[in-house]
């Protein structure tokens, strides 16, 4: 009986879990492109950028994520901004990934040996050469293992959108527990399927740290 | 004094103030807390409201020794199932499908549903007016079952983790009505008038609420069923619900 109503969950969960991953990875794609310049602002020597990206890292990781969904769910609206559920997850996971993100990013550029990089401009390279030929490439190789785990930890963080009216795989869960009143079988069930999108992702990151860092073997 | 004396002494004054009254049976009684005014968690992190005062004057009655807790509503019947409390006291409606999981007393209130919306949005009073709206209500509910039952897939639902959150979003205009207990929204709007607030069409799912319980705990079914009819009876439960409601919630 137990396992019958595993059975049975598993098709609503796996329908839902489609906004799980639909939510992890365009908030990941957003928070990329974010902070990149933010990972570069925080090295400018610049004391106005380098401050900005600092206070957007220190700000986005010292709060928790629960209360930066809050914010902007049910906090924007007092001032007129109305976003619906969707979006206000989608923006505050974006702009939440986006800190750390941009943090390993600096750690990965900061990595790459400054012999290297000196080398390359006595070589004739110009600054855009240098961090696209010698920075990018070894970059992405240090910084993949600290990114996968990031990965690993937004598909884990987008169940905070259940909290908001959306039906991702915790919302759908929670949703047939009460239903159910059998909340042991149900949340195994989704905690089975968060299993699989987390070992699939990291067996997907340590294939790519591979094909990434072939030239340090 | 000497350490081991001390250790005795502290040992000593810790049993004692563990078990203030010794005898007295000991309730364990949930609510969730986030159901103004019939419970809630007020600005000093106390629990008040109907259900609240209720609880309190059963335990009263029945000379118990009782402590209020407070639980999400969604988790509130797994968790009275794996005994992280006795008594549910959180305005529950008593449904065929409920009691299959649990038991309940005698009705302790009687209410009924009605969907609420913004004056602004000027809705004729009539069930179409709903229709392809978006309409929110709290998750596991008996209200969710209503819109269903009226609108299937004609309209969207949201689902809240609390009726507070969806309160907020018919303000915030995310929603253009909500659905809940027609006393608890006469409350709301009777002291929000600036909210805007209003009921829409009839009253639906006239039901009672009951107090939850373990079946096998049938003797405290009893206990707590002769505790009701004691506070009835002495004009305790009138003036708790006068109190709250400025009627009896016992007429149905």
């Amino acid at each position: 009986m137990i396992s019958d109503l595993i059975y049975d969950s598993f098709p609503p969960l796996l329908a839902s879990s489609v906004l799980t991953i639909h939510l992890t990875c365009l908030s990941l794609v957003i928070g990329v492109f974010l902070a990149l310049p933010l990972a570069l602002g925080r090295l400018s020597k610049n004391r106005w950028v380098s401050s900005f990206s600092f206070a957007y890292v220190y700000y986005f990781r010292g709060t928790p994520l629960l209360v930066q969904i809050f914010l902007i769910y049910y906090g924007l609206p007092q001032i007129g901004l109305t976003f619906d559920a969707y979006t206000s997850a989608l923006i505050s996971l974006s702009l939440n990934t986006a800190a750390y993100t941009a943090e390993i990013i600096r750690g990965g550029i900061q990595a790459v040996p400054g012999g290297e990089i000196e080398s390359a401009h006595a070589m004739g390279m110009t600054r855009r050469q240098v961090f696209r030929r010698i920075i990018l490439p070894q970059m992405i190789g240090f910084a993949l293992p600290a990114y996968g785990n990031e990965i690993i930890l937004q598909i884990k963080a987008t169940s905070l959108a259940s909290t908001i009216t959306l039906m991702d795989l915790t919302g759908m869960a929670r949703t047939l527990a009460a239903e159910t009143y059998a909340p042991l079988e149900i949340f195994s069930a989704a905690g089975i399927i968060y299993l699989a999108m987390v070992m699939s992702t990291s067996k997907l990151v340590t294939w790519m740290e591979r094909r990434w860092t072939v030239y340090r073997r | 004094m000497s350490m081991k004396k001390s250790i005795v002494i502290f040992l000593g004054v810790m049993m004692l103030t563990a078990s203030p009254v010794l005898g007295a049976e000991k309730i364990k009684i949930a609510t969730e807390g986030a159901y103004s005014p019939f419970n809630y968690v007020n600005p000093k992190g106390d629990l008040e409201g109907f259900d609240v005062d209720i609880a309190k004057a059963l335990c009263e009655a029945m000379k118990a020794d009782c402590t209020l807790v407070t639980q999400d509503w969604d988790g509130i019947i797994p968790a009275l199932l794996a005994k992280k409390f006795d008594v549910i006291v959180a305005s529950m409606a008593v449904t065929e499908k409920r009691k299959k999981a649990i038991a309940f007393t005698n009705p302790y209130y009687y209410s009924v549903a009605s969907y609420v919306v913004r004056k602004e949005s000027n809705f004729p009073d009539k069930a179409e007016a709903l229709v392809g709206k978006t309409i929110g209500v709290q998750r596991a509910t008996i209200h969710e079952g209503t819109i269903k039952e009226m609108y299937g897939d004609k309209v969207t639902i949201k689902t809240y983790d609390t009726n507070e959150n969806c309160i907020l979003d018919l303000k915030n205009k995310r929603l253009d009505a909500m659905i809940a207990s027609r006393p608890l929204m006469a409350h709301y709007i009777k002291h929000h008038p600036e909210s805007g607030f209003a009921f829409l069409l009839g009253m639906y799912n006239p039901v009672h609420a009951g107090i939850g319980l373990r079946k096998q705990d049938s003797a405290l079914v009893e206990k707590f069923n002769a505790a009701l009819n004691t506070i009835v009876q002495n004009g305790t439960y009138e003036q708790i619900s006068n109190k709250w409601f400025g009627e009896s919630l016992l007429k149905k």
